[in-house]
């Protein structure tokens, strides 16, 4: 059986992000296997989604009500749109388990977003579980932790 | 420039019957008197006294701009405290919330002080025996607020001696903190979950208005519950409707669902929507639950506890509970046109995870900085800051549903789009601002 390469994990991280930044966000959410998970803690060192609050815990469902509002003709917070940009540092390989098909990356950013004259930075550390099925990686579940998660924020509409 | 500053006369003119000039919203001068009169002649809502289960437990917040801190003494009893030692204006505590053990100690030159704020030590106290320090105000420690009630584990503080006691400023609107209590089992809530915070470019009250607000729902949120109940469709026939596709697809009902349920409001700035149903009434049950509540009360009690499901309760100035969802939101006024919202969720003690669960979901789904329903109000919030600068029309309309004489109202219950709340609210504004001018 053929297993992905480090590169290969790699460049679905880089590529991931890419897709984002390029507002291609049914492609984006085609990445996610059907369980997966965005998640975005609102704790430093969170641990437990369901009984403590987090910025975001959604599922590919609420995830495509997301990407179906972007698009929306009466979704005014986007009129004019925002725009993204991530930067970031080579992913690390940081678990392999071939014989599960699973591999966990952890990868610093920064991701920025702007919107009309405004323009916000965040720091952040993505951790990326995936699941290699059917000759395919998908994301099981995407965490990204900001640095300053507990911050008072304006909003962030867009997906780091 | 003084406009508004020892001119009551401004301010009065400032609220008319069913509009607002637009400087409530967006004028400096009336913000700082805002907090120099409105947030020290009313109850401001500090904290919970779950935050502080233990002698020495402090949590640090603010009544309006002003810092304090809610701290549990010795005695078992809950102090509010303003925030800064009595020497120098240093805030005394370095973490927002954290135990202190049997005194603070500031951080600058070790001032200490009992958990009470009375001043416990000097160091070289002999610099002091000739300098009069025994009738200084330094000499007090870190002074009290002086009016500070604890309703149920909420605890509110006024910090002027102006204005109506306790009891005959919240009157009846209390009925929505015993309701949101008394669904423990055991009738204790606990702070849980986490708070949200989300900075919002407006001014306060637009937030606190928007509480009671039942036309903007269908309208504003038409992207991301409409949205919901579009992509809702697309699920394959006999899928579960999960928990979040319930908590957002009722913000969609028409206009005649918000009619229906109905506003009531109170004396001194405080009303709800939801006196018949609301958009939580419809929530899957828990399983469980309803059993332990009629263990608990006996049957007749639990359901009538059960079947309240008031949607947004404002508590007049600045906090909205939702009693169904056992949620508080604090709106704290940081400028004219900044305001941090707080959303804090609560555990009902005794009572299943799962609406623990269901709480925190909501809280996510709707109030935090990544909400899309949140996107949908803040857009709206914001360009209205910026549209109240038109000089042609300096009048904010609010007149749906008004009918002269409502001012006289004791108690009402009304069409729930009616703006009646927010009038009720202004009338309040104004009562506030200038009763120590």
């Amino acid at each position: 059986m053929t297993v992905p390469s480090n590169q290969d994990l790699i460049d679905f991280v880089v590529r991931e992000a890419r897709l984002i930044d390029q507002h291609r966000f049914e492609e984006w959410l085609d990445l996610f296997a059907e369980d997966g998970i965005y998640w975005m803690p609102l704790e430093w060192g969170q641990t437990d989604p369901r009984l403590t609050t987090s910025l975001m815990y959604e599922d590919k469902l609420l995830l495509k009500i997301r990407v179906e509002r972007l698009k929306g003709a009466r979704t005014f917070s986007q009129k004019p749109k925002s725009r993204c940009h991530h930067v970031l540092q080579v992913p690390q390989v940081d678990q392999r388990d071939d014989a599960t098909g699973t591999y966990v990356l952890w990868t610093p950013m920064h991701y920025v977003e702007t919107r009309l004259d405004e323009q916000k930075l965040y720091a952040a550390w993505a951790t990326h579980t995936l699941a290699w099925a059917d000759g395919a990686l998908r994301i099981k579940m995407k965490r990204v932790d900001i640095v300053n998660c507990d911050a008072a924020f304006g909003n962030i509409q867009l997906f780091m | 420039m003084d406009t508004y500053r020892n001119n009551i006369d401004a301010v009065r003119a400032l609220v008319r019957d069913a509009e607002v000039h637009r400087d409530v919203y967006i004028d400096d001068e009336i913000f700082q008197l805002e907090m120099e009169h409105l947030f020290r002649n009313t109850w401001v809502y500090v904290g919970h006294d779950s935050q502080v289960p233990n002698a020495g437990d402090y949590f640090g917040t603010s009544i309006g701009t002003q810092p304090v801190l809610m701290v549990r003494h010795s005695d078992g009893q809950v102090y509010v405290l303003h925030n800064r030692c009595p020497h120098k204006g240093t805030r005394i505590t370095t973490e927002t919330c954290g135990n202190t053990g049997k005194m603070f100690r500031c951080p600058y030159h070790a001032w200490s002080f009992r958990t009470d704020g009375s001043l416990l030590g000097v160091p070289l106290r002999k610099g002091y025996e000739h300098a009069g320090f025994d009738t200084s105000v330094a000499k007090q420690g870190l002074s009290q607020v002086k009016h500070v009630r604890n309703y149920r584990g909420f605890v509110f503080a006024k910090i002027s001696d102006h204005g109506p006691d306790f009891e005959e400023f919240f009157g009846g609107s209390l009925s929505s903190i015993d309701n949101m209590v008394d669904r423990s089992p055991v009738g204790r809530l606990e702070v849980a979950g986490g708070v949200l915070r989300y900075m919002h470019n407006c001014n306060w009250k637009m937030l606190v208005e928007n509480q009671t607000d039942t036309c903007h729902p269908m309208v504003a949120h038409e992207s991301s519950a409409g949205t919901t109940v579009e992509v809702w469709k697309t699920a394959p026939p006999g899928t579960p409707k999960p928990m979040a596709v319930e908590i957002y697809a009722p913000f969609m009902s028409p206009y005649e669902f918000y009619e229906g349920m109905g506003i009531r409001v109170w004396p001194n700035g405080h009303g709800h929507t939801g006196v018949t149903k609301s958009i939580h009434s419809d929530y899957s049950s828990v399983p469980g639950y309803t059993e332990m509540m009629e263990k608990a009360y006996g049957a007749e009690r639990a359901h009538a506890i059960l079947n309240e499901n008031r949607h947004n309760t404002v508590y007049f100035p600045n906090v909205m509970m939702k009693g169904p969802i056992q949620l508080l939101r604090v709106f704290k006024p940081l400028a004219a046109d900044r305001t941090l919202v707080e959303s804090w969720t609560f555990r009902l003690v005794e009572a299943p995870d799962m609406l623990l669960q269901r709480t925190v979901m909501y809280n996510r789904l709707i109030n935090a900085p990544t909400s899309i329903v949140g996107h949908d109000d803040l857009e709206m919030y914001e360009r209205a800051q910026e549209g109240l600068h038109v000089d042609g029309n300096q009048w904010v309309n609010l007149q749906r549903l008004y009918v002269p004489g409502e001012e006289q109202g004791d108690e009402a219950v009304t069409n729930g789009t009616s703006e009646w709340q927010m009038r009720n609210q202004f009338r309040a504004w104004n009562k506030f601002m200038t009763l120590s001018m």
